[in-house]
């Protein structure tokens, strides 16, 4: 089926997410929409699959006009969503998260189990994807979730089926394997429409390459003969550097050191097994792995935000595993936490307030009891000024700011003090490419003065252009230690599925 | 999060790539074994609590009747000697609060804990009944009819929170069935105040449901809201119209109804199977529910708007729907439960005479892990602590009255606090769905 966009519009209060938007999606071809956070592709799609309405403009398949009023009708006109947070629940089995909304049932109340596990198996042949119907969806991998959802939408008698970002959450292998599920698909005359923000990947699989930027597309581009940074410079309107500038490292004396790092849920299952890791002095270490199998603990032990069951931690030689999160600030950890907008900054207070929340209780900010706003606001200016934060105006709230623009303010806030040893979360997550650029470039500054960091993210990319050191965690593990030079994307990619060193 | 377990792939699938570990084998960490320990303290304690609160003074035979006296095969009474009795229950629980705490039960820790707590309440009976008789089957006829309202109360949650509203209103729902159900069944009849009770359950649902659903009210509030409205309103009304009007407080009482056959199973029968219609609805209604949450396309769309609302939304599943169906079968749920209290039981209406069995239900509903037959399960624990309170009260025993009475909310707190498990709410549950 051939699906056409003609002159889409859709606003938002303050902002018009999509602006008269035409594109084609070709039967039997793949086309990729490529463009930064906040480019209006998440809107496109949501108008696509009938959660949003237009305000203005037709989606088109096969020459008819379509109006959706709701998911019902995109699914009935052949639409397959796959979105980017899984529509899944996971207390539920495969068979059951598939068939709902579509239930085989007996008499038209009773679920019929088996023709929904037959239903499921069918399909799963047909198209070779393997995914065992009775299994909780919560004891399932991320790839084979999204096998589910796939499976869901072809159920549905999806033929154009849309992809919201569908590798951010995969390991390279499983990369690879679902490309191999976007070309059988395509085998099969289905009309492919990706969403991504990974330009390679976009070169890899398109037949077709639309690029949108502040809610407008902005050119399309030929797979077979664009590179990665011409497609950059198209998403980002400049031209980019996609590859990080840096030297080699010169390790000097061990700042962090992890012996046996031990923590538990609940459950008493175990979080973070025994870590034993230390970061020198002017070192990057990148840790790699798939989201959820620690790196959150393990930033929050050394930070203090948890306590540990057993081990010990030690900072510049002192022990500092009895030590709240404030004495670890005020001894020299500065840490980007992963959660920007809920754990980095508060969201409805303004720049200056966030770029003092760590700080506000001693000199230059506070005189006793009372704040000093003159001493607040005039750092606040250097700071914006100087890590580039925009709009530089800093009464706005910090929910005002952008996803990037929030992100180098709390770099700012973290980045501003001296101190021995930073720890970055996802530092550059969900953020457009021109502040991952600049926020890269201050971690490599800070490590070039002579600073120890930390730097986890699930973007095996980041973790090969930043670190100088990659240690791969799976299961609370460290699971391998390899020099970015002496490795493969493809090697780390095994050991964040689980294979040991 | 990290307990990935092989999934079996079925049987003509090909194996997976994915490395899994091996659950790994782990020794106890320091939490777990402080755990364990104050487990077997408290058990120790029990232990403790039998041989020097108990025992002394108490001699004689306590004597448990099995039967009641209207059945037509009598069972010899139970004569149990009460010091010797006592000695082994402290026995019993002196050990396996020892084995607790030098070994630990481990998984089974809260099991042992549950029983110690049962062989701990067996053994306050023997000490109170010690040289009286004591009608061990008019108590459980007793338990099963107190905790009907309570497990229908719980019934009433499970159906709203299963799909994603919280519902604390339970309380006011009970007692606004209880008036609702007194006055239509003075007025009109016993059957037409069961009516007239459930759709006042109902409305206050939509009520619920409109709010929660439609205008996203904190759902405590509202339930508080619910709670308090209908605590004054029936109460405005008691003294401005039962009082003047007492003949619009005398309904008709629903009979017991004994089952044929199965009423005349000795014990099992007088507690079960002769009991009125409103406990037969309740067991109805249980196994129905069940049914329909784990077997049916509503209950699996039911379930599926309270753990994931989007989920269901993209699928077409109208999450509105669903909750306001799951929300407003609850509530009638709720407002039958609170005809008991009147049409139940004494026929009269007073004041707050519901007393926190509202949330004694919510409390049940945790307990049984949001699913229909545990909350009754748990309902019958309460229901068990309400009727023995009552007839110990009546056999004077040394324990103070006012103690007795506190003794439902007492084993709610023991339970909710210590016995149970980490259950899993739905993952929805309370927050209100924003359709974009």
């Amino acid at each position: 089926m051939e699906l056409e966009l003609r002159g889409i519009t859709k606003r938002f209060p303050g902002v018009v997410a999509n602006d008269d938007i035409s594109l084609t999606a070709r039967s039997g071809k793949v086309l990729a929409l490529i463009g930064e956070n906040g480019a209006g592709k998440s809107t496109l799609m949501n108008i696509l699959s009938g959660l949003y309405t237009a305000d203005s403009g037709e989606i088109i398949i096969d020459g008819v006009v379509q109006h959706f009023k709701d998911p019902g009708d995109a699914i009935a006109a052949g639409i397959g969503m796959v979105h980017q947070h899984f529509m899944l629940v996971p207390v539920f089995t495969v068979a059951e998260n598939v068939v709902l909304g579509v239930e085989p049932t007996v008499l038209g109340t009773v679920l019929n189990q088996k023709k929904a596990r037959t239903e499921v198996r069918d399909i799963s042949r047909k198209y070779g994807l393997a995914v065992d119907p009775d299994a909780l969806v919560e004891t399932l991998p991320v790839g084979i979730q999204q096998r589910v959802e796939i499976i869901k939408v072809l159920l549905r008698g999806a033929q154009i089926l849309v992809f919201d970002e569908p590798t951010a959450v995969l390991t390279p292998q499983e990369v690879e394997e679902f490309f191999g599920i976007v070309r059988e698909l395509q085998g099969r005359g289905a009309t492919i429409i990706f969403i991504t923000h990974k330009l390679k990947e976009a070169l890899a699989i398109a037949d077709d390459i639309v690029v949108l930027r502040g809610g407008k597309v902005v050119g399309t581009a030929n797979p077979a003969t664009a590179t990665p940074e011409q497609l950059a410079s198209m998403m980002v309107g400049r031209d980019i550097s996609l590859t990080v500038d840096k030297s080699a490292s010169a390790p000097g004396a061990r700042v962090l050191e992890l012996d046996g790092v031990t923590m538990v849920d609940d459950y008493g299952r175990p979080l973070l097994d025994a870590i034993t890791m230390h970061v020198d002095a002017g070192e990057i270490v990148g840790i790699a792995g798939i989201q959820g199998n620690g790196q959150t603990e393990l930033v929050e032990a050394i930070t203090g935000l948890l306590q540990l069951a057993e081990g010990a931690i030690r900072f510049q030689g002192a022990d500092i595993t009895r030590t709240t999160p404030r004495e670890r600030h005020e001894m020299g950890i500065a840490h980007v936490p992963e959660d920007r907008n809920h754990v980095g900054m508060v969201g409805t207070f303004t720049v200056a307030e966030n770029l003092i929340l760590d700080s506000y209780y001693g000199q230059p900010y506070s005189k006793g009891i009372r704040l000093r706003p003159e001493a607040i606001d005039t750092s606040a200016r250097t700071l914006v000024e100087e890590f580039d934060v925009r709009p530089p105006i800093i009464e706005n709230t910090g929910s005002a700011l952008s996803g990037g623009n929030a992100q180098k303010m709390i770099v700012a806030r973290e980045f501003s003090r001296d101190v021995p040893l930073v720890v970055c979360a996802q530092p550059t997550r969900g953020i457009d490419v021109g502040s991952i650029e600049y926020i890269h470039e201050q971690i490599v500054r800070k490590r070039d003065e002579g600073k120890a960091i930390l730097i986890v993210s699930t973007e095996l990319d980041e973790i090969f252009a930043l670190s100088d050191r990659i240690l791969v965690m799976f299961d609370g593990r460290i699971v391998a230690e390899r020099r970015p030079s002496d490795t493969t994307p493809a090697e780390i990619g095994l050991f964040m599925a689980g294979r040991q060193a | 999060m990290s307990d990935t377990r092989v999934t079996p792939a079925g049987p003509d699938m090909p194996e997976e790539s994915y490395a899994y570990s091996e659950k790994r084998t782990r020794e106890l960490t320091k939490g777990q074994v402080r755990r364990a320990r104050i487990l077997g303290v408290v058990m120790l304690v029990l232990a403790a609590a039998v041989v020097l609160l108990l025992i002394p003074g108490t001699t004689g035979v306590a004597t448990f009747d099995l039967s009641l006296s209207d059945e037509q095969v009598q069972l010899a009474p139970l004569a149990i000697p009460s010091t010797g009795a006592l000695y082994i229950l402290a026995m019993v629980l002196a050990f396996l609060g020892a084995t607790q705490f030098f070994r630990g039960f481990q998984g089974k820790a809260t099991i042992i804990l549950g029983i110690s707590f049962g062989v701990f309440v067996i053994a306050v009976m023997i000490w109170a009944t010690a040289g009286e008789q004591f009608n061990l089957t008019s108590m459980l006829v007793s338990t099963v009819a107190r905790s009907t309202p309570i497990a229908l109360g719980a019934l009433s949650g499970i159906l709203c929170e299963r799909a994603g509203v919280v519902n604390i209103g339970i309380e006011g729902m009970l007692l606004g069935g209880a008036f609702t159900g007194v006055v239509f069944g003075s007025l009109i009849g016993g059957w037409v105040g069961l009516l007239a009770a459930t759709i006042v359950g109902g409305i206050l649902a939509l009520l619920l449901a409109v709010l929660a659903i439609n205008f996203r009210v904190d759902q405590i509030i509202i339930g508080v809201v619910i709670n308090l409205l209908i605590l004054s309103l029936t109460s405005f009304l008691t003294a401005q119209l039962l009082v003047e009007k007492p003949e619009w407080n005398d309904a008709p009482i629903f009979p017991a109804i004994k089952i044929p056959i199965l009423g005349d199973i000795p014990i099992l029968g007088p507690v079960l199977f002769d009991q009125t219609i409103m406990v037969y609805a309740m067991y109805v209604l249980i196994g129905l529910t069940t049914w329909f949450l784990f077997r049916t396309r509503w209950g699996l769309r039911t379930r599926a708007v309270g753990e994931n609302p989007r989920a269901a939304d993209s699928l077409g599943v109208s999450v509105y729907k669903t909750r306001y169906l799951a929300v407003i079968y609850g509530g009638m749920v709720g407002g039958f439960a609170g005809a008991w209290f009147t049409l139940g039981t004494v026929g009269r209406f007073d004041e707050g005479m519901t007393g926190g069995r509202g949330f004694i239900g919510l409390a049940a509903m945790i307990f049984g892990a949001w699913n229909p037959i545990g909350a009754f399960a748990a309902a019958l624990i309460f229901g068990f602590s309400d009727s023995l309170q009552q007839k110990l009260a009546i056999i004077e025993t040394p324990i103070p009255g006012e103690f007795l009475a506190m003794a439902p909310y007492l084993v709610t707190i023991i339970v909710v606090a210590g016995l149970v498990g980490r259950v899993r709410p739905p993952a929805a549950d309370g927050q209100p769905y924003e359709k974009q």
